[in-house]
């Protein structure tokens, strides 16, 4: 308490020349919020007609008129809609009531262990798996039959691609909470827990309510921008929509992506249009939820009001506890069944194991996946190392403490559907004659890395001792010495950490790379979702897995170059 | 008749404010080698005057009076050329370097040559019953020799005067003592001007020097 009421004197060295000569927070905002308003108008002016380069000469209203005209469009959208809705209403409730019941508890440390990775695999990965699971003749049927079910061969159901949308649901609900998880986990520490904890346990509340009451509400604050990119992300998913949804009418994010990857280039008036539905479907989400928001805070208070205690809430604890477990083996299962499948000979239903085991598979696929391999990895590394030293000159310069202006717009790729302002871009570098290229690609992938690699690098940035600053500024240090010999050194896990998420998010980027590589770069992402619709679960098997062993092989780097270079160093090890 | 600012420390009319709120106002001369015992209560603005003093005072506070040191004005100069050198209630050395490294990090830039700054460092270690510690990990040393090593970082960075930051509370009584009066001792050789900030009475008895209570009765 002592050192932190002392801190709060000593501001974060300035003065340094170097630091104030240009303003790294102008430029990231510029880097970020330029491409998407340029990406915006690049999709409204085609919806209105505008678009020379294809002949779009005036405006007119007709491709909104083909638009309304297609078939189960409203369908398309309510299944979208929904789907936003319910993702993240589940996620978040999990995540909300998992925290009431068990922060600062070691089943909530052990939970976090388990849930942390499930980060850095991609969607479509954890799609795959989930679909290997639940498909009829999948790992779940093959459990069951045929003794309980006698079924011989596997059954005809619609799974995963059922009509409602659920099984795309649960796809996204299993990736979307460890991340709702995870800035919870990150906001945590700026609310008075265990004081909260003891004032209401010694009014006599339950652990969920007196955590509801008297912390949740804080909480939320901190991670409502979060909650609003995951409701924007699931309604307008591509990658997990194409693999686990309904296929017809397909949520209408997929079929919005189809029409734009049409080969007919008038078909991108009508996908601009469509870009523009999504966008106010986007909206319609944000503003249900916004009602939702209002309609929890008026059940909390009433909550709070009516002194009910519920003192025993075991059972809601526990089955919070076990779908947080349940979602995260859902992953790790799924992962491990593509592995089967990728070595799998023979292997017909309802065995419950392949009959057995091959490398042709792997054989075959390896030397084709080499280039999708390569780009993945040097679009990857290159996008975080960009994105780590814009990061670290941002927070060098304070610009991300100064101002929650700056925050937003930081956030503003993640609550802008991607496909809204993507597609845009894609439609003006084409208009202006840039070619699909590593460059271009590697820029649009920078403008969604930059934001979790500062998400990641801030908080470690901010909790280091400034003491250990103003001491070497005391021993004759510049503000740059003290950057490059202190400040870096001692963050070396939290970068090298930060540079992994940042390596994970672009390797899993779906629709960026498919609009702007246009199908002339790809990486391992669009190589495996491309092969959703082909049903080869071997190759989907190999892709699925590469997908996840190439951002994992950066978090193993991650955590391993710190013991290499602090061998010695026992306190730079933890 | 104007006092002689040529010797020693001089902090003229320093005043700190938070939010128009009055922290503390003080003046005070503190000979070479001299030490001032500034006490307060928590909140009192203790930490306030030490960030003020090196050059680092956090811009919600409003600050002015000057700060000369032998003559020279240290008021509005950067941090990092007041050498003004710090020690802590932590000793705070940098973990990700060995104990020598940590030294060869406070050694003042006026030695160049590497065999020179090793002689040197390896010296001061001996100086301070440390000889053979020049490889270790900071991690692996106990509290007094932590304490020890701090010492010497700063007293190598060849600084202008010492802002002792309670330095010693977290040292059990024993090691206190020893520590106080090797860092007193040191400072007093070097001839630095220390402005020592605790909560301890028998800090600032051993330091001798004056005592300043700040905090009481100002703006209220």
């Amino acid at each position: 308490m002592g050192r932190q009421t002392e801190q709060n004197h000593i501001r974060p060295q300035a003065g340094g020349s170097m630091r104030d000569r240009f303003s790294v927070s102008g430029l990231v905002l510029a880097m970020i919020g330029l491409p998407i308003l340029a990406g915006l108008a690049g999709t409204v002016g085609p919806a209105f007609g505008l678009l020379p380069a294809l002949g779009g000469g005036h405006l007119t209203l007709d491709h909104f008129a083909e638009l309304a005209a297609q078939p189960h469009l409203s369908r398309s959208a309510l299944i979208s809609f929904a789907t936003a809705i319910v993702t993240t209403g589940v996620s978040l409730v999990l995540v909300m009531l998992f925290t009431a019941g068990y922060a600062g508890t070691r089943m909530f440390s052990r939970i976090q262990h388990l849930v942390s990775p499930l980060l850095a695999i991609p969607h479509a990965a954890a799609a795959f798996g989930l679909a290997f699971l639940v498909a009829p003749s999948g790992l779940a049927m093959r459990l069951v039959s045929p003794g309980l079910t006698d079924y011989g061969s596997p059954p005809d159901w619609l799974v995963p691609q059922d009509p409602l949308g659920l099984t795309m649901m649960a796809g996204l609900i299993v990736k979307e909470m460890p991340f709702l998880f995870l800035v919870t986990l990150a906001a945590l520490p700026q609310v008075p827990l265990v004081q909260a904890r003891q004032l209401s346990a010694s009014l006599g509340y339950g652990r969920i309510r007196g955590f509801l009451i008297s912390v949740w509400p804080l909480l939320y604050r901190q991670i409502r921008l979060p909650v609003f990119a995951v409701l924007a992300y699931a309604s307008s998913v591509v990658d997990v929509a194409m693999i686990l949804g309904p296929a017809l009418p397909a949520p209408l994010a997929v079929r919005i992506t189809e029409w734009m990857a049409d080969s007919d280039l008038q078909m991108r008036f009508l996908a601009s249009a469509g870009a523009l539905l999504q966008f106010a479907l986007t909206v319609a989400a944000m503003v249900t939820w916004l009602v939702l928001e209002q309609i929890g805070s008026v059940l909390l208070r009433w909550m709070s009001r009516s002194g009910v205690r519920k003192a025993d809430d075991r059972l809601l604890r526990r089955s919070a506890c076990a779908a947080m477990t349940l979602s995260a083996a859902l992953v790790f299962l799924g992962l491990a069944v593509l592995f089967l499948w990728s070595i799998a000979g023979l292997w017909p239903f309802p065995a419950l194991l392949p009959g057995s085991v091959t490398f042709q598979a792997w054989m075959r696929a390896l030397p084709q996946a080499g280039d999708a391999i390569a780009t993945t990895i040097s679009l990857a590394s290159s996008s975080a190392a960009i994105a780590l030293l814009f990061s670290i000159g941002l927070l060098w310069q304070g610009g991300v403490r100064d101002s929650r202006a700056f925050s937003s717009v930081l956030y503003l790729p993640l609550i802008v559907p991607q496909l809204c302002f993507v597609f845009g871009l894609q439609i003006l570098s084409v208009a202006l004659g840039f070619d699909a290229s590593f460059a271009l690609l590697l820029f649009v992938h920078l403008i969604f890395v930059l934001p979790y690699v500062t998400l990641s690098l801030s908080q470690p940035w901010q909790a280091l001792d400034q003491r250990y600053e103003t001491l070497a500024a005391g021993l004759g240090k510049s503000p740059l010495q003290v950057l490059l010999h202190v400040r870096l050194p001692l963050l070396t896990r939290a970068c090298l950490t930060a540079f992994a998420v940042g390596f994970a998010v672009s390797a899993g980027l779906y629709l960026p790379t498919l609009l702007i590589g246009a199908g002339r770069i790809v990486t391992i992402t669009t190589e495996a979702v491309a092969l959703s619709s082909g049903g080869d679960r071997r190759a989907i098997g190999i892709y699925a897995l590469l997908q996840t062993l190439v951002p994992f092989g950066g978090f193993l780097i991650a955590s391993l170059v710190p013991h290499l270079l602090f061998r010695d160093r026992r306190a730079m090890r933890i | 008749m104007k006092p002689d600012t040529t010797d020693g420390l001089h902090l003229e009319a320093i005043s700190i404010a938070l939010n128009g709120r009055t922290l503390l106002s003080l003046s005070a001369h503190v000979r070479p080698g001299g030490i001032l015992t500034v006490m307060g209560p928590s909140g009192s603005g203790k930490s306030a005057l030490l960030a003020y003093l090196g050059g680092f005072l956090d811009p919600a506070f409003t600050a002015s009076g000057r700060i000369l040191i032998e003559g020279d004005d240290l008021t509005g100069v950067a941090a990092e050329k007041r050498r003004c050198g710090m020690l802590f209630q932590d000793p705070l050395l940098f973990p990700h370097l060995s104990v020598g490294g940590n030294l060869l990090f406070g050694l003042t830039p006026s030695i160049a040559k590497r065999d020179q700054r090793q002689r040197m460092v390896k010296q001061a270690l001996a100086d301070v019953e440390l000889e053979g510690f020049f490889d270790r990990d900071p991690a692996t040393l106990s509290g007094g020799q932590k304490a020890r090593v701090a010492l010497q970082r700063v007293m190598l960075s060849a600084p202008r005067l010492l802002l002792l930051d309670e330095p010693f509370s977290k040292l059990d009584s024993d090691l206190r003592q020893q520590i106080r009066t090797l860092i007193f001792s040191r400072a007093k050789s070097a001839r630095l001007p220390v402005i020592l900030v605790t909560h301890d009475q028998a800090d600032a008895d051993a330091a001798g020097g004056p005592v300043v209570v700040i905090g009481e009765d100002i703006g209220r």
